[in-house]
């Protein structure tokens, strides 16, 4: 099986224990073993190669400029950790199944252990650290699923939020230190990396890579002082906590120093940082170990004690350590998770792990009693269990150890740990099977079934044969490991119970004695200890994280204080501060373009346009005022396009300007018809002069641009030549638009589509609630005029509408040739249509309209999309056009294009869109006139929308018929006939009502 | 002609950035718009300034005015009403929610 599968398979499979969790927990945890299983066979059917020192890869290319690409390597310490995984992963999900309850979400506990499962096997068969460093977030990321899985449990999720912090923020400070390393080493690829030792050890660099990803390690593997998250997550259910803190998690971070032992390791830096890091971590946490009475809090602490032991032993950087490092890794695995399955049995079976309550196991629980004995022993390092010998190997390596010239310390330190190791583990079995046997305890214990004691029974089963026939069970492994880990050419030793008498074994003899000493005085300790003051991680924890919080609120409120003018000031200096920098580090070429000359028309135009400018400045607190005014520059500005040779852009510039003039009319409509003067002179002339600071900058950028040609030959003249030979078009703008750069213009429909849905759900919303009351309660602060709909009016517009229509028709069908097209003929029909609500009101057009404007927009980008992909059934890319001519008998020939359909749909797009927008402007305001007028002129307002109705009591009188607005998506004409005859009857039989009760 | 537009571009565009220092919705809005036409004529003259040339494929006729930023402008033109509008119906819910067409947040702000 590829290795890229391998990793993949738990990913692939890990939705399926989430749907098949109906059929029963059975089955979502025999899918997950037979996903696990698959995987693990895939994996030893390399292990003849790996044995062989061989190596297996798949290389996919991902992004290659970028140097991640999706490779995949299974090399001895690869194979090593995955089957451990892998391995370890069945026998949790065994166990598993029958640990978690009923009530317990179980599928959603194997879809996240597979997840994790993936990223784990992830981590230890990628050979590129860009993917790996993808892998180990994920691992941060499913862990933390894993921790805070019992969702109802305080402690269960600020455990997860922990490790995710500390283990998420090492894994940034990993991705810095990574990124410096595929740099010194040229190349992402691990196995690339693993070849550059010297130039990796000699770049000046070296030293801040290497702290850098200690820090990703020290963190994962739970190295002081980042140790402190690991017991927090012993809120977790107990298989995750054997799966994560016996073979996988924190393990990722001894994997990691290991992967790169063979071009970090051998320094000094690398020797008194890891070493001795490793060290105090063994040191301190095996003490406090000692003091828990949780016997999970006691096993993490544990736990801790052993990564250090194995870091330590990583940090010395001889092969001598190596060894032991990945032979204790393997050890430390097998015993681990057995104990921490069997701590998981106790809790389960008699309601409590607290060893101060529990006692006397051994009688009730004889198989569970046996398992963590063998376990606990080999944690001990007692001959005959595997834990003794890759102790004795770190015992004999730290009694050859020489720290700052000091021969004593590191052996007597190593020493010392080993004891309270011992310590601990003794009584772990001392204070839970032996003794009293508790009677008070929730539940009466007994041994579990079968399925739960299995797990720990197979690996216990290991202990024994690794710890009597070392060579002989794990020697293979051992060497194709180490080999891995210090870069090949690696024999080892046999492994051997008995090397005679050697300094490690009287180390040994010490520490297990002195550990019985201990336990023996282990109760007035344990009364000192909990009289000792000390300090609390999580306390710390919480403060920093607080602090942080608080920190970052001050700088968001410092910097959003919403006040918005300040904003766009800063805005504005920023802008022009940028171009001011370009400008002085830049250099700008001599003048070469010679000025086009003046008229008078085109001076009479500027001097137009200054001074309707300089109005709306002085003038704008009269909104109406400043509208108009906007108006005629809107109107210059259209003259100055037709005069520049540009008459599309002046078709579509006069044509913005009719609607926005008739969107901001009907938005003033509500609000203040004058802007109160309220800004001091200070603020006014501050502004005025970054007004003028922005417009000189902008003015003179653009007449430096203006007078200078260009730097390159610009891509108009390809546009130019390939308009009619490409797209059949002589309008090359209409051409670019709908056929060179039609993905564009397609983005360009959509966005202003969405903004059109925008502002129809801003209406909604203000439809409804308080928003829709204050309306209703609204009245105008301006008389109104006299005639509503002037008849004047009502017939101009209807008798333009068809000329109207059968103009945009004509703008839309010539605009591939003359100046128009889908923008100008949708903006020209869009106002054929606005004149229509304004003439005869909105009720009056809305009950004439067969087609609503979201279809319109919807249709209108469906046409455009389905338009461009026309293109694939020729093999062509998106929106590429073709054109052919047709000739019709009686007609001359003309030209059909497909970029015609998709100006089609930007016509369709931009009437839709200025209707949308314009009619959710005008349904406010019929809602307001809702209030203004009572009795009949207010009730055909009402039948707007059904709940108005409801809001408005004042509505009770008849309905006029045209007041009906389609609620569905479409109308046929019928279903508008049918309701308005319904309506009409409606009325009649109300007035015949009324009459009578008037007799 | 090339001082007419930039002078024109740069009074509508320090006109622009006056308005939307004031501190209500709709001299903002304004402004808006004036940075719109602003924005909208410098993309246009950065094509450089030609007369009579449109860029309409004639025969005999060789020297067109660049198309592209006529394109570029066209349907920024259409995109600046969406904008526009999107910006104006903000303002009216903001007012009739309010009842207050104030921008800044910060009272304190408004006293200025």
């Amino acid at each position: 099986m590829s290795p890229a599968l391998i990793a993949a398979l738990p990913f692939l499979g890990a939705a399926l224990p989430s749907l098949l969790i109906r059929t029963g927990r059975n089955n979502a945890a025999g899918v997950s073993a037979v996903i696990t299983g698959l995987a693990l066979l895939g994996l030893l059917l390399h292990l003849p190669t790996t044995l062989a020192g061989g190596v297996v890869e798949t290389r996919i290319d991902w992004l290659p400029w970028l140097g991640l690409n999706l490779n995949f390597w299974i090399d001895g310490l690869g194979m090593l950790f995955a089957t451990m995984i892998l391995g370890i992963g069945l026998l949790v999900i065994l166990y598993a199944r029958y640990y978690l309850s009923n009530k317990d979400p179980v599928g959603q506990f194997y879809t996240y252990l597979l997840l994790f499962q993936g990223a784990m096997v992830g981590i230890v068969l990628s050979d590129n650290i860009l993917l790996l460093l993808v892998f180990w977030e994920l691992t941060s990321l499913t862990s933390f699923l894993l921790i805070g899985y019992w969702k109802h449990l305080p402690a269960g999720r600020q455990g997860a939020r922990m490790a995710l912090t500390v283990t998420g923020l090492g894994g940034l400070s990993m991705i810095a230190g990574m990124l410096i390393l595929g740099q010194i080493a040229g190349s992402y690829d691990i196995s690339e990396i693993l070849r550059h030792k010297d130039a990796i050890q000699a770049s000046p660099l070296y030293i801040p890579a290497l702290l850098l990803i200690l820090g990703g390690a020290f963190t994962k593997s739970a190295q002081f002082p980042f140790h402190f998250w690991l017991p927090h997550a012993m809120a977790a259910p107990t298989p995750v906590s054997a799966y994560l803190h016996s073979a996988t998690m924190v393990k990722a971070g001894l994997f990691l120093m290991a992967r790169l032992w063979p071009v970090l390791s051998g320094t000094p830096e690398w020797f008194y940082i890891v070493s001795t890091v490793g060290l105090i971590t063994m040191l301190i946490a095996a003490y406090i170990a000692i003091f828990k009475h949780d016997m999970k809090a006691l096993l993490a602490f544990s736990t801790v004690s052993h990564l250090g032991l194995i870091t330590f032993m990583l940090g010395l950087g001889t092969q001598a350590g190596a060894l032991a490092a990945v032979f204790h890794i393997i050890n430390h695995a097998t015993f681990k998770a057995a104990l921490f399955m069997s701590a998981g049995i106790v809790d389960h079976e008699a309601g409590t792990r607290d060893l101060t309550r529990v006692g006397g196991l051994r009688k009730l629980m004889p198989i569970t009693f046996a398992i963590s004995t063998i376990a606990a022993l080999s944690m001990a390092g007692i001959p005959f269990f595997n834990g003794f010998l890759s102790k004795e190997m770190m015992l004999e390596a730290a009694a050859h150890t020489v720290w700052l010239d000091n021969y004593w310390i590191v052996p007597a330190m190593a020493t010392l740990a080993a004891l309270l190791s011992a310590t601990y583990a003794f009584r772990f079995i001392h204070h839970a099977f032996f003794g009293e046997v508790a009677t008070d305890l929730p539940k009466t214990p007994h041994d579990p079934p079968m399925g739960m004691w299995l797990s720990p029974a197979f690996l216990v089963v290991l202990v024994l044969a690794i710890g009597i026939f070392p060579m002989a069970v794990a020697g293979p492994y051992v060497q194709m490991a180490t080999n891995a880990v210090v870069g090949g050419g690696y024999h080892m030793h046999p492994l051997k119970i008995w090397h005679g008498f050697t300094p490690a074994l009287y180390m040994s003899a010490i520490a297990v004695l002195g550990g019985i000493l201990f336990l023996t005085a282990h109760g007035p300790c344990q009364r000192v200890w909990d009289r000792m003051p000390r300090p609390e991680a999580k306390v710390m924890f919480d403060w920093v994280v607080g602090r942080v919080q608080l920190g970052a609120d001050r700088l968001t409120q410092g910097l959003y204080t919403g006040a918005m003018a300040r904003y766009l000031m800063l805005f504005a200096l920023a802008a022009v501060g940028a171009g001011l920098y370009a400008f002085s580090t830049g250099s700008m070429g001599p003048q070469t373009r010679a000025l086009t000359p003046v008229n008078g028309a085109a001076v009479t135009a500027w001097i137009l346009l200054l001074t309707a400018t300089m109005c709306i400045v002085a003038f704008h607190h009269n909104r109406i005022l400043a509208l108009v005014l906007i108006s005629i520059v809107g109107l210059i500005v259209s003259i100055s396009f037709v005069y520049l040779s540009a008459p599309d852009l002046a078709m579509t510039q006069i044509s913005v300007e009719v609607v926005t003039a008739v969107l901001m009319l009907l938005a003033l409509n509500f609000l203040p018809k004058v802007t109160k003067i309220e800004s001091s002179r200070f603020k006014i002339s501050f502004d005025v002069c970054i007004a003028v600071i922005g417009g000189v900058a902008v003015a003179g950028l653009i007449y430096a641009l203006m007078t200078r040609d260009f730097a390159f030959p610009p891509m108009s003249g390809y546009m130019l030549e390939n308009s009619y030979n490409l797209a059949g078009g002589d309008n090359v703008v209409n051409v670019i638009l709908v056929d060179f750069r039609g993905y564009d213009t397609y983005g360009e429909i959509t966005v202003l589509g969405i903004a059109a849905l925008v502002i129809f759900a801003l209406t909604e919303a203000l439809l409804q609630g308080a928003s829709s009351r204050k309306l209703i309660a609204w009245r105008p602060d301006v008389a109104r005029g006299g005639d509503k709909h002037p008849l004047l009016l009502l017939v101009a517009t209807r008798v333009m509408m068809p000329i109207a229509l059968v103009v945009g028709l004509f703008i839309f069908l010539r605009g591939h040739n003359l100046p128009g097209g889908g923008f100008i003929a949708g903006l020209i029909v869009a106002i054929a249509l606005v004149m229509q609500y304004m003439a005869s009101g909105f009720a009056w057009t809305q009950a004439r309209q067969k087609v609503y404007y979201h279809v319109l927009i919807a249709s209108g980008v469906l046409v455009a999309g389905i338009t461009g992909a026309g293109a694939f059934f020729g093999g062509l890319p998106f929106l590429t056009s073709n054109f052919g001519y047709v000739k019709l008998p009686g007609l001359d020939k003309f030209e059909l294009a497909t970029a015609a359909g998709f100006d089609l749909g930007v016509f369709l797009g931009v009437v839709g869109s200025v209707m949308l927008a314009l009619g959710g402007l005008s349904r406010l305001a019929r809602r307001a006139a809702m209030g203004e007028h009572d009795g009949e002129e207010g009730a055909h307002i009402a039948a707007e929308k059904p709940e108005a109705r409801v809001l408005a009591p004042l509505s009770a009188g008849p309905y006029p018929p045209e007041a009906k607005v389609p609620r569905r998506w479409w109308r046929t004409a019928r279903a508008a006939r049918e309701a308005t005859t319904a309506e009409r009857d409606a009325v009649h039989a109300n007035k015949i009502k009324t009459q009578e009760e008037d007799h | 002609m090339e001082v007419l537009v930039a002078s024109a571009i740069g009074v509508l565009t320090a006109a622009g950035i006056y308005m939307i220092l004031r501190l209500r919705t709709f001299p903002v809005v304004v402004g808006m718009s004036l940075l719109s036409y602003a924005v909208n004529v410098f993309l246009f003259a950065s094509g450089r300034l030609v007369v009579n040339e449109p860029p309409i494929l004639r025969d005999g006729v060789t020297s067109y005015t660049d198309p592209i930023p006529q394109a570029l402008v066209l349907t920024a033109i259409v995109i600046s009403f969406g904008m526009t509008a999107v910006a104006v119906m903000l303002a009216l819910g903001a007012f009739i929610e309010a009842g207050d067409d104030r921008i800044d947040l910060d009272a304190q702000e408004d006293e200025q």
